[in-house]
């Protein structure tokens, strides 16, 4: 046993708006800049559609993620360090920028410069990439917003896999649901894995994966190893960058960008333990429907002695243990088992969990035969299918997902009868097998999700961790070079004088 | 007066061109590597970049490394192997033929890509373009030599260029008389690879250097680094290559 701390994070797409203002709050802060105007490190879908980059969830197309051998062990879809490098030339699963989409921007200035015309003047797009006009805008970030698009495209969604997505297609049986998506900051990685540069690491303090932009050579193997196309391509800096988990914030103790403005209060961020030298055994077990209950396995309880004590061998500073302890991802996750990691199947051991959605019951024609578990309905009879929120979090086995929605409805009967009724019904709580307190734990949680219920971040502890007298006079948080931008002003280099790193921006 | 320009040309031009090439390369990689990078632009275009690229990449790496070992390999090597001047000519010719054909298959792609693709053109530097175009000139020049190299198949001339290089290499500038009566086009072919030498550091071609090899050597697939000081117990700032 190796103890390992990570800040792990729950969305709780229950309450998801989709208002994008994570998106955007993320996209102003890291990727405003140019070679990666098309990169949203944290973007918001709407599902059932193909997503973004489009069709992401397809492994068949794009080689993401891991996959067991026969010998039982996993190696990379993309294929073995030899395999790897023999696509170095030229990368045959690298998507190309049109299935992001082509970013672009308006004439803005045309409104006010016109002259006097007949008809009002327009804003028409123009290329970032080449600065050209583009007469008709085919794809965008958020093409699918709200069910865009016509059913036929959007149902090519992986997660229809066993569903019988006809169904849907009609008007009335229609259903849809937001996923905001980010980097998973898995435990088992596949970007790592696949670059061959050594660039991509996994914190060994709070498990945020980052790439190392010196090091990054642009090999770009990494875009392909992610199965959640996480990682981008900067085409002008010839660098992939991705998701940092704002980890500038989070080594002071704040939430992630992206979680603090959250205005639905759907994130959560706490610190989860895990045991370090069981990850390869967790992501190579041979049914991919077990790896959702192996991950839950390598997650460590932090009242338990015995792992307290091996944490504190390992190194995690008492904060962390105190904070583990009032981990809302813990409870989530580990408590009340309605949290679930996203396509577990990738074996990649994925950080960032979802509490599944609850969704009005199916269509009009059936009422009154709904089916009716006493004062709960039946979660079958919900609007979005079972079997595809089973497809997205728990590679299709469908019990834990079920467990999880009947939970959310009991805290909703349970709290129901307690404020309107004036009841304590501890019936409600035992039938999905809880109890009334961790009911009214779960509602000031998640319904109420208090600021300081919802972030539990320890800072960072760098005088345990770092010999604080090198860093003195030292300058931050910089592009490389120390105090440098990383470029200088007169580029010898030749790279063309137009990237901005994130530290100009600010 | 054509004796001293030859001198200078092909007596102390190789010396400019491997300073600066070592030592602006060492700089670079010291002071400025968030500019060391392949370059890559398949996320913009694709199209062929598939054929374009991976022909010119192996051609042009079977032809390095022919040149490498064809030009640096002391002659006595090869008379002890019992291969004859001649042999290593037309090991040269066809090696290097084919190698060429692939190269220039795949670098027409790539500057056509570069040059009409309005993308790429668009996104590319004064210096991803002149790399280029040096490089696709090279190739043309090399396989110029070859109709040349016919006419002299015993191997001598190839000889001569075998001492030069090794005469560089080992200090002794005076080795460039034996460029000054071959043709032309083995000039410029030499004059041309020496200024590749001297503009590499400066451009997208320093990825060379960090042709990742080493991957292959990784244990495990795992990379952490932990800020955690030395003395700790466990290694820092460590490629604990876990998992």
């Amino acid at each position: 046993m190796r103890i390992r701390a990570q800040i792990a994070m729950v969305l709780n797409l229950d309450k998801c708006i989709g208002c994008h203002t994570c998106s955007v709050t993320c996209k102003n802060v890291w990727t405003s800049r140019e070679g990666i105007e098309y990169a949203w490190f944290n973007n918001v879908e709407t599902k059932p559609g193909i997503g973004y980059p489009k069709d992401w969830e397809n492994q068949k197309r794009w080689n993401g993620g891991w996959v067991r051998k026969r010998s039982g062990k996993i190696e990379p879809k993309i294929g073995s360090k030899w395999r790897v490098l023999a696509k170095i030339f030229a990368n045959p699963d690298l998507p190309e920028i049109d299935d992001y989409y082509e970013p672009f921007t308006f004439d803005y200035e045309h409104l006010q410069k016109a002259p006097e015309l007949s008809a009002f003047p327009t804003a028409r797009p123009r290329s970032l990439i080449t600065g050209e006009r583009m007469e008709k805008i085919e794809w965008g970030p958020n093409w699918e917003e709200i069910l865009g698009g016509e059913f036929a495209k959007r149902s090519q969604d992986h997660n229809f896999e066993g569903v019988q997505k006809e169904i849907y297609g009609q008007f009335e049986n229609t259903f849809m649901m937001y996923l905001p998506r980010l980097c998973e900051h898995c435990l088992n990685p596949a970007c790592v894995a696949a670059c061959p540069s050594g660039a991509i690491y996994k914190r060994e303090e709070d498990g945020i994966v980052l790439i190392d932009q010196d090091k990054c050579r642009g090999w770009r193997m990494c875009v392909s190893g992610c199965p959640y196309k996480k990682i981008y391509y900067n085409w002008s800096s010839g660098k992939s960058e991705k998701c940092i988990f704002c980890y500038p914030r989070i080594e002071a103790g704040q939430p992630t960008v992206c979680s603090e403005t959250c205005v639905g209060r759907i994130r959560y961020l706490g610190v989860v333990l895990y045991d370090a030298d069981r990850i390869e055994e967790a992501a190579s077990v041979p049914n991919e429907q077990d790896l959702y209950e192996a991950q839950l396995r390598i997650f460590m309880n932090p009242n338990d002695d015995a792992v307290i004590a091996q944490a504190r061998a390992d190194g995690v500073p008492e904060a962390w243990l105190e904070a583990a302890r009032r981990s809302p991802i813990w409870k989530m996750a580990m408590e009340w088992k309605i949290a679930f990691p996203l396509h577990p199947e990738y074996r990649t051991l994925p950080m960032v969990w979802y509490v599944p959605p609850l969704s009005p019951i199916q269509s009009a024609a059936q009422a009154g035969k709904i089916g009716h578990d006493k004062e709960m309905p039946d979660v079958r009879s919900l609007r979005i299918p079972i079997r595809y929120l089973a497809n997205l979090l728990t590679a299709g086995k469908e019990e834990p997902v079920v467990q999880g929605l009947e939970r959310m409805l009991a805290m909703r009967a349970y709290m129901r009868s307690k404020t309107i009724d004036g009841v304590i019904d501890d019936n409600i709580a035992k039938r999905v097998g809880l109890t009334g307190l961790a009911i009214e734990d779960m509602y000031q949680t998640m319904a109420i999700a208090n600021y300081e219920d919802r972030f539990v971040i320890p800072t960072s502890h760098r005088e345990v961790n770092e010999d604080a007298y090198d860093l003195r006079g030292s300058c931050g948080f910089t592009f490389g070079n120390g105090c440098s931008g990383g470029t200088t002003e007169a580029n010898l280099f030749g790279t063309p004088k137009r990237a901005k790193t994130p530290m100009e921006v600010m | 007066m054509r004796e001293f320009i030859n001198q200078v040309v092909f007596g102390w031009y190789p010396y400019l061109c491997l300073t600066v090439f070592l030592v602006v390369s060492w700089l670079r990689f010291d002071r400025e590597q968030y500019t060391w990078r392949s370059g890559s632009s398949q996320l913009l275009r694709r199209r062929q970049l598939m054929w374009g690229s991976n022909l010119f990449h192996i051609g042009i790496l079977v032809i390095f490394l022919g040149h490498f070992v064809g030009l640096l390999t002391p002659i006595r090597v090869f008379d002890a192997l019992g291969i004859s001047h001649g042999a290593k000519q037309w090991m040269a010719i066809i090696l290097g033929g084919v190698a060429g054909i692939m190269c220039l298959i795949g670098m027409t792609l790539l500057v056509h890509r570069r040059l009409f693709d309005r993308r790429i053109r668009k996104t590319s530097s004064f210096g991803d373009i002149a790399v280029l175009l040096l490089l696709y000139a090279q190739l043309l020049l090399g396989l110029a030599t070859i109709p040349v190299s016919l006419g002299h198949l015993d191997g001598h001339e190839m000889v001569k260029f075998m001492t030069w290089a090794q005469g560089i290499l080992t200090l002794q500038p005076s080795v460039s008389a034996l460029i000054l009566d071959t043709h032309p086009i083995f000039k410029a072919h030499l004059f041309l690879g020496m200024t590749i030498f001297l503009v590499f550091p400066f451009t997208r071609l320093v990825h060379v250097w960090s042709a990742p090899i080493w991957y292959l050597g990784r244990r495990g697939y795992q990379v952490v680094r932990s800020t955690r000081p030395k003395g700790t117990g466990r290694p820092r700032p460590s490629t604990v290559p876990a998992e």
